[in-house]
Order: C-alpha cells, then sequence, then structure tokens
C-alpha cells in the first residue's frame, strides 16, 4: 500500500460491529448538523499555542499512516509525560535529552533503512537518480519535500529544503550511493525538531489578536481526530488558505468524522485519559494470580478500547453509558479471568467476541472491567484507594489531595494485622482524623468494587469475611458495582469532567479562565442538548472558533 | 571475563619492563597505563565518576545508622549486608530536608530535594538541574555518553536526573538494551586492533548540521519555555554530534576495558529477588561502560520511591506494608518493613562491590568513583523528610575518606550534595534553594 493511499484513509481497518458506511447520516442529530464554522469575533476566547512533544502514539500512527504498516518501529520511547492527568498536557513540558535523542535517531535509522531498502523504495519514489552511485538534486529534492510536507504538517520552507538538499549532497559524496544518501536526510527529518515537536504556527486575525494558521489548524484537527498527521486533501486546502472558509472548514470536519480513521484518535483520547500507559510497567504477583500474563493484560486494555469504540462510535451511544453498559467483548482467555465460558467461532484463545454481561451480575460499565480494576490495584491485591482516587480524578475531575506530612500512624498500625477486610483496613485510615480528609472521598468508591481482585476475578468473602461493596457517591447510595456504575452515570461531574477533559486534550494544556467559562457553560449544554454523544462533542470543538484563537495568556 | 581480571598490574608491568614482544593475548599491555599506574598510556589520568544510587522508602528509625560518630564500628541492624564494606561508604545522618512552607509531595520532595537543592513544586517540572547533571558538566563532557540511566523494577519512569530546566531523563529498563546501548554497533573498542572510520557515520554528520542551521528559524516564534525546551533539544543534538566524533577517532587504549559477554534479559519485575537480579546485571554494565570510559556518569534506581518491590506470593508491596505493618510489640518496628530494607541494601552491596572488584590501574574502578546513595524517606510509615538516610560510597580519586558516620544535628541534607560535588571538583561554593540552600559542606569527609 503506497502513500497516497494510506493518507486518504485506506486503512483497510473497520470499526468494531458495525459496517462504517452511511452513519455520518446516523450520527450528526440535526441540532448538530445546523450548527457550522463561525467566524473570529472579539468575544471568542483563546489560549496560548503550546508546543508539544510527540507522543508515542502519535509517532507509531505517524510512521504507519505515511510510509504503511509494514515499516517496523525499532528502538525505544522515552517514558510519556503526565501532566494534570494527560500525557497530551505533559506533552507540553516534555523535553528531549540526550539520551532520547540518541533512541529518536534510532528509531529514525531504523525507519529509513526499511524505507529506502531494495525491497520498498520504489513505493515511496517515483523517480530514479541518473546515477545510482551519485547525488541527484531534483529527485533527492521530490523525495524531501513530499514526505516532508507530511512529517513536518507543513511544505518546507526554502531555506529548510536548502539545508537538507545540501546535506544530502553532502551525504551522498560520501557514501556513494543515492538511496543511502537519500536514508541519511530522511533519518534527518524523522529526527528534526520541526517532526518530534508540534508547533503550531500562527498569524493575526482580524480583531488584532493570533490565531492558528491554516497548516496550524490542519494538525490540530488532524491529532485530535485521527491522532495523526493531516492527510493530502487536508494540507492541500490548508495550502489554498480554505480552512478559513466555515463551509470548507465543516465539510473537512465532516469528512474527517466520518473516517474510520476517527477510531484510532478516539482510542488514542481514552488511553490518555485511563492512563493506559501504565499497562507497561503493570505487574501482578504470579504465585497469587497464576492466571495473569501480559497477553491477558493487553486483552483486558483492549476490552475496554473496543467496548468504548463500539459503543460511542458504532452506536453513537451516550457517553454516561459506558458506566453502566452491560455489552463488551471478549477473548476465550480473558474470559477465564472473570470465570466465564466464552466461545468463539475458531474457539482460539485470543479470538474476540461480542458479549453481553448477564443480568444479576454486579458488573457493568468499563469501571468494572479488567483493565480499570488491574491498572488500579497492587501486584498482590486489590486496592480501593487506587481504584477510588483514579475514579475521582480521571472520570470526575477531582483532584484528591497529597497526603500529609508526618502522620501518625500508629491508630493504624496497633491493629494492622487484625484486618480482614479492605473495608476494615480502611475504616481505620477515616478513624484518624488526618487521613479521614482524603481517604473518605476514596475508599468508599474503591470499597464498591472490591468484589474485584487485583486481576478483576470476582470473590464474595475476603480472607473468610463477607464483602460488604455498599457505599455512596456524592449523595447516592449504592449496594455493588453496577450501582457505583449507575451513580457515576447520573453524576453531573461526570459529563462536566469529560468535557474538560477532552478540550484539554485537543490543545494540549488547561483551558484558560474564559475558556473554562465556555466549557462549563455553553458547550456542556451542548453537550447535554445532543444526549452526551461523544463525536458530536468532538464535532463542537472542532468548529468551535475558540479551538483556533490563539492568546498570550499564561498557562 | 575481562582481560584485566586475569592479568594483575604486574604481569603487565613485568612484560614492559622486560621489553618483550608483546604476546597475541597482551596486544596492547605496554601502552595501557604509565609506570605509576595512575595514568593512561596517553598521559592523561583515569577518569573521576560519579553515579546515584536509589532505592524507596528509607529505613527504620534507629534500625540504620551507627551509635556513635566518627570512624564506624558496627552499624545498625538494617545495614548488615553492607557491614563487610564499610570501610568503602560514609553514612550521614540527622540531616533533614527542609519544606520552605511548600507542600510535601510525599514519596518526592526528599529524594528530588536531596538531589536538586530544591522542594519541588507541581507535578513535574522542577526547574533545577541534579547533581549528576552539574557533575557530569564537569567530568562527562568528553565521554561518548553524558551518562547512563538505568532501573530494576520495570518502570523507565525512575529516574530522578534532571537537566537544568526541568529536563528529566528516563532510566533503561531492560539489562539487553544497556548492553546493546553501549556494547553495540557504534561501540568503538579502545583496544580494537583496527580502526576504520565509517562513511555512513560521517555522512550523518552533514544532516545533523542542516537542522542545527535552522535553529535561529525555528526558535524565533516560541515563547521563553519552549525556547528552552528547544535549547535542550539542540544540546542533545550536539551530544549525538559528539558521539559521531568519537565513532571517527581512534580511543586512547584502556586496560581495565574489555567488552562483557552479552546479556539476555532476566524476568523484570518488582518480586524482590528478580529486582536484585537485574541490579546486578545493570550494574555490571555500568562498571564496564566506566572502565572503557564511554561515560563518566550514571544514576541507577533499583525501584522508584513508592517502592512496589514484594515478595513471591505475598499481597502486600513494600510500600503497603510501610503504611500497614503494625508496629511489633516485642521488637519495636516493623518487622517485614525491616527486611525489605535489608533486601534493598544487598542490592546496595551489589552495586558497591562490583566497583570494588573492578581493577583499574592501581586500584580499583571504586577508587575514583563516588556513588552518591539516597532515598526518598527517612521513616517511610510517616513519609518523613527528617533524617534521611544518605551514603557516599568510594574515595572519589582520592578526594573523600571513607568509613565514617557523620552526624547532621539537624543540619540541611543538601550539605551532602555540595561536598559531594566539591569533591568533583564542582565549582561551587554553595548549593540548594531558599530554606535548602547552604555553604557548608562535610568537612571532615573531605581530604
Amino acid at each position: 500500500m503506497g502513500l497516497w493511499d494510506m493518507l486518504n484513509g485506506n486503512h483497510g481497518k473497520r470499526l468494531l460491529g458495525a459496517a462504517f458506511i452511511g452513519l455520518a447520516a446516523v450520527f450528526l442529530t440535526p441540532a448538530i448538523k445546523a450548527q457550522t464554522a463561525v467566524a473570529d469575533t472579539a468575544q471568542v476566547v483563546g489560549g496560548p499555542v503550546v508546543m508539544r512533544r510527540l507522543t508515542q502514539h502519535e509517532y507509531r500512527n505517524i510512521i504507519r499512516d505515511v510510509f504503511g504498516p509494514s515499516i517496523a518501529l525499532t528502538g525505544r520511547f522515552e517514558p510519556d509525560t503526565r501532566a494534570d492527568e494527560l500525557i497530551a498536557v505533559g506533552a507540553g513540558e516534555a523535553t528531549i535529552t540526550a539520551s532520547a535523542f540518541e533512541n529518536y535517531d534510532r528509531m529514525a535509522k531504523g525507519i529509513a533503512a526499511q524505507v529506502l531498502d531494495d525491497d520498498h523504495r520504489d513505493q515511496y519514489i517515483s523517480c530514479k537518480p541518473v546515477d545510482k552511485r551519485a547525488a541527484d538534486q531534483k529527485c533527492a529534492r521530490q523525495f524531501i519535500e513530499s514526505f516532508g510536507r507530511f512529517l513536518f504538517r507543513r511544505p518546507l520552507k526554502e531555506n529548510e529544503l536548502a539545508a537538507y538538499l545540501k546535506a544530502n549532497a553532502d551525504a551522498t559524496a560520501l557514501v556513494h550511493d543515492f538511496y543511502a544518501g537519500l536514508r541519511v536526510s530522511l533519518a534527518g527529518l524523522l529526527s528534526a525538531p520541526q517532526f518530534l515537536y508540534r508547533q503550531e504556527q500562527t498569524e493575526p486575525d482580524n480583531s488584532g489578536a493570533r490565531r492558528l494558521t491554516g497548516y496550524g489548524m490542519a494538525s490540530r484537527l488532524s491529532f485530535l481526530l485521527w491522532n495523526s498527521v493531516p492527510d493530502n486533501q487536508l494540507l492541500n486546502a490548508a495550502a489554498k488558505g480554505e480552512l478559513k472558509d466555515p463551509q470548507i472548514l465543516t465539510r473537512q470536519i465532516d469528512r474527517m468524522l466520518a473516517s474510520p480513521r476517527l477510531e484510532e484518535g478516539v482510542r488514542a483520547f481514552f488511553e490518555d485519559m485511563l492512563a493506559f500507559d501504565n499497562f507497561d510497567s503493570l505487574d501482578k504477583d504470579s504465585e497469587l494470580y497464576p492466571a495473569f500474563s501480559r497477553d491477558v493484560a493487553n486483552d483486558a486494555r483492549e476490552q475496554t478500547l473496543r467496548t468504548i469504540v463500539d459503543h460511542l462510535l458504532s452506536r453513537n451511544g451516550d457517553y454516561r453509558d459506558l458506566f453502566t453498559t452491560g455489552k463488551t467483548f471478549l477473548t476465550p482467555r480473558l474470559g477465564t479471568i472473570y470465570g466465564v465460558a466464552v466461545e468463539t467461532p475458531n474457539g482460539l484463545v485470543n479470538e474476540w467476541t461480542p458479549y453481553n454481561i448477564p443480568a444479576g451480575r454486579p458488573q457493568a460499565g468499563i469501571l468494572t472491567q479488567a483493565s480499570f480494576l488491574m491498572l488500579y490495584s497492587h501486584p498482590g491485591r486489590s486496592s480501593p484507594t487506587l481504584r477510588g482516587k483514579a475514579l475521582r480524578e480521571k472520570i470526575l475531575c477531582q483532584r484528591v489531595p497529597d497526603p500529609p506530612a508526618n502522620v501518625n500512624f500508629s491508630l493504624l498500625e496497633a491493629r494492622g494485622n487484625e484486618y480482614r477486610t479492605a473495608r476494615q483496613r480502611l475504616d481505620a485510615h477515616t478513624s484518624n482524623p488526618a487521613c479521614a480528609g482524603c481517604h473518605k472521598i476514596m475508599d468508599p468508591i474503591g470499597l464498591a468494587l472490591e468484589n474485584f481482585d487485583t486481576i478483576s476475578g470476582y470473590r464474595a468473602a475476603e480472607n473468610g469475611a463477607p464483602i460488604n461493596a455498599s457505599g455512596r457517591l456524592d449523595g447516592i447510595n449504592y449496594t455493588d458495582a453496577a450501582g457505583l456504575g449507575a451513580a457515576v452515570h447520573d453524576n453531573p461531574q461526570a459529563p462536566t469532567c469529560f468535557v474538560r477533559r477532552l478540550y484539554a486534550y485537543a490543545v494540549g494544556r488547561q483551558a484558560t479562565q474564559g475558556e473554562g467559562k465556555w466549557l462549563d457553560g455553553e458547550l456542556r449544554e451542548q453537550f447535554s442538548s445532543d444526549g452526551y454523544r461523544v463525536r458530536g462533542l468532538l464535532r463542537r470543538i472542532a468548529l468551535s472558533p475558540q479551538f483556533y484563537r490563539v492568546t498570550a495568556e499564561a498557562r | 571475563m575481562k582481560m584485566s581480571e586475569k592479568l594483575s598490574r604486574r604481569r603487565v608491568l613485568r612484560g614492559t619492563m622486560a621489553g618483550a614482544a608483546v604476546s597475541v593475548a597482551l596486544p596492547f599491555l605496554d601502552c595501557f597505563l604509565n609506570a605509576s599506574g595512575t595514568a593512561r598510556a596517553d598521559g592523561a589520568p583515569l577518569p573521576v565518576r560519579f553515579g546515584t544510587w536509589f532505592y524507596g522508602l528509607g529505613m527504620n528509625p534507629g534500625r540504620w545508622a551507627p551509635a556513635e560518630a566518627g570512624p564506624m564500628k558496627a552499624l545498625g541492624p538494617e545495614l548488615a549486608p553492607i557491614e563487610h564494606l564499610k570501610d568503602k561508604f560514609n553514612i550521614y545522618s540527622g540531616t533533614q530536608v527542609f519544606l520552605g512552607g511548600k507542600p510535601l509531595q510525599v514519596h518526592r520532595t526528599g529524594n528530588i530535594a536531596q538531589l536538586t537543592g530544591a522542594v519541588p513544586v507541581g507535578q513535574i517540572a522542577n526547574p533545577h538541574p541534579s547533581i549528576d547533571a552539574l557533575v557530569s558538566d564537569v567530568i562527562g563532557k568528553t565521554t561518548r555518553f553524558r551518562s547512563l540511566e538505568a532501573t530494576c523494577d520495570g518502570d523507565a519512569r525512575n529516574c530522578f536526573s534532571y537537566r537544568a530546566g526541568g529536563a528529566q531523563q528516563a532510566s533503561e529498563i531492560s539489562p539487553a538494551k544497556l548492553y546493546a546501548r553501549i556494547f553495540g554497533p557504534e561501540f568503538v573498542d579502545p583496544n580494537g586492533a583496527d580502526f576504520k572510520p565509517d562513511p555512513a557515520v560521517m555522512a550523518q554528520k552533514s544532516v545533523l548540521s542542516a537542522t542545527k542551521e535552522q535553529r535561529d528559524a525555528i526558535v524565533r516564534d516560541i515563547g521563553v519555555a519552549d525556547r528552552a525546551r528547544l535549547d535542550e533539544y539542540f544540546t542533545s543534538l550536539r551530544q549525538l554530534e559528539h558521539q559521531i566524533d568519537l565513532q571517527l577517532q581512534k580511543p586512547p587504549p584502556l586496560a581495565a576495558c574489555a567488552i562483557p559477554q552479552a546479556v539476555t534479559d532476566p524476568m523484570i519485575g518488582t518480586e524482590v529477588e528478580a529486582t536484585l537480579a537485574t541490579n546486578a546485571l545493570m550494574m555490571r554494565l555500568i562498571a564496564y561502560a566506566l572502565a572503557c570510559d564511554q561515560t563518566r556518569v550514571f544514576n541507577l534506581a533499583l525501584t522508584n520511591a513508592t517502592s512496589r518491590l514484594r515478595f513471591a506470593g505475598d499481597s502486600t508491596i513494600y510500600h503497603g506494608y510501610s503504611h500497614e505493618e503494625a508496629v511489633d510489640p516485642v521488637t519495636g518496628y516493623q518487622v517485614k518493613v525491616s527486611k525489605f530494607a535489608m533486601k534493598c541494601m544487598e542490592g546496595l552491596a551489589t552495586a558497591i562491590e562490583t566497583l570494588a572488584n573492578f581493577k583499574e590501574g592501581d586500584g580499583t574502578l571504586l577508587d575514583r568513583s563516588l556513588m552518591f546513595v539516597c532515598t526518598d524517606t527517612g521513616h517511610a510509615a510517616l513519609h518523613s523528610v527528617v533524617d534521611i538516610p544518605i551514603m557516599t560510597v568510594g574515595k572519589a580519586g582520592g578526594a573523600m575518606r571513607t568509613g565514617l558516620h557523620i552526624v547532621g544535628r539537624g543540619d540541611p541534607s543538601t550539605r551532602v550534595g555540595l561536598t559531594a560535588m566539591q569533591a568533583l571538583k564542582v565549582p561551587l561554593n554553595s548549593w540548594g534553594f531558599e530554606a535548602n540552600q547552604t555553604s557548608k559542606t562535610v568537612t571532615e569527609a573531605l581530604v
């Protein structure tokens, strides 16, 4: 598959559950359809532009989209940095240290070697050098220009192109091989700051403030919706200045929302929101939990992403129903963890199949899925505190303060070895006034998930004592994990948090004060009146002038 | 086995003095060292090295420091695993981190303040460079790697090394990958017989220059914070250029350098024996990297600060025990916590022994090294940043004394960092910020 196919969305990837054709008509409610992009006005709020280091996810997607899926990535990524609960925000503070640069350089050389090897290069280069053993500026220029445009998310400037062409001539003269010289050039593009950092360019708008340029808009849109670089169409529209035209911008956004690549964007956002990067260092005690394996962990992660994509995109479901839905997907080996038999057409342990949780089980929604339960646990036991904290911080945007210094744990320690259930242990925390303040906002919701152990296996008792999973979340009582899901579903803070998170993800920073008012007010209202449809919310953000407006307000 | 383990220096010198033709097994020995064994053949002195070794959750109060100040006789029970090495390090007790009105970030403030001199505010950015970065500016500029970072429990984020401006390094988690990074195809063997610069390596320089040329245009339109990050990028790019330059030159021979056997990864994770096995492998690779002068600075973290270490089959991790284990009414301390602390000290013993057993010139790698051993808390159960155990291991090429217990009496722990940096000739006469600022070194520890 060549570059152009790739960039025109012919991935051969299909959304789960439903065919994609015709969905655009289903998911766009009339209310959303009526909205089109509006011109800048002086009242429109905005925020500063943040230079973001590419995340691992973005890097992988870009290489796949630009060079095709057969190019393997060799080497190791620097861990992404998380700030304000999001890697997308941490990327705005992430640096490239010497060891990180070494890794990027190694990765770049590996990619360039594959792209320009004997088997692949004809897919990528339409011209032929006059002499294979010498530099050919015309052919090199064509290659560097066309790939540089995707990698930098804009055409190379004249001075950039001149510098890379000179370097190409020098390199080729040393190695006496046109393709080896080009390899060095491509590796150079892939380790350039213009590639590794998302630098969105700005220009004056007509109100005396600034806004993103057309290429800046294209890049911000494509990373939000596709988690990758703009395709050819979008770059062409940017080149012609068409993205400033509300009608054309609307058409482009609707095209992007209807593309199967939207799934990549939605997956990336939820992976970030739920901190699935922590799967990389997830570790469980194999003596206590022999059923756990790397494959099971990967399946757990995938289960939740499939549930989300199926519910939000294929079914155009209500965001809040993610916390109550019984519809999911399982593999037989994941079924073993949950203690349910999963039958698949071919009977393979790693085969996915839709699965409906039977009524009556205390299990519903993504909080009771193995991904959440495993990630927010210790290697050898569950952790109501970690689970409660994750729910507060990641789903409700409520920051739990750090524990106080020099707390006296003597109350807890005095009887520490007598407690049989987590509830008994944690009750000791809440009887200590120094701990109680925070533990009271985390533990009761985490305790609702105590029927699931650290790898999410079901249990009715712990150390012989029955588990009491009842509790109360912000005024709503429940008796089990499914009830907790319903309480989250009905918590008005959940969609408010979601709007805030999605916007922070989109712009790479916390909202400014002005943006915050708009997000919590108008946009939150619209999300509600659209029936909490995530595709609709993405569309509203993408169409809003706020999204492109640049102010100098401090981060 | 490395060459220097097989061949004593005496044999090397004998061969040289006899003026005999060198055998196949000893191709370069006559040019390894000067007559006194303290300098390389090219006249450059054998380098001094610096490292940090980190473990989480501190020690139990009253169970680590010796009873008396001065030359150490008996160590506290939790230091039993390093008792036999006590002439090789100093212990600093009684120091503290001053919060200066800032909130305590548990399992973060203590170690970051010790290593950067400043109490961190906020989740990631820490504007001050850490000791290892300041030291590498002095001793690490000529080597292939400015520093090497590794960790032993599988989490690459375990690293407390910061460059100026807040750039945080990441750790290598896989010994096999660390091996490939140091001794892979880019490694130029200082004792290798053949040396031929690779034109492909030369070619890469041209494209790095092209990127550098665009620097001014790239930074023109961006804000101050982003500019600092781009500066870090270009510093890193120059470091790679420097690596390339080294690949294009024949390095001076180094007697102690040998290429270790390739390693395969053990089971990497938080089970305590697995973590210790990774520690041993990582430390061994670091020692070879030091001997081959690939780096002079390293940062090895056994675990993160909220240590996830665990004994196989036990449902509670070290961090869990630190907060939940009852004080044993008979012994008066947390028994399981104490076991974990001693396991960490087993890891430290391995780290010290690896350097102490690695012969170089007329001594060992440890003689010319200074390893700063630190942790995040004093009493972990309380998240205390008072009386955090600190150690310095090695003589730093003769600049440091060892075998001493030094009692701080409430002094800022930055005094130890300042002392270490002065021993390594970092031009600072005062270090630390706000309440942790100090201009007093620990004079007893300096020669």
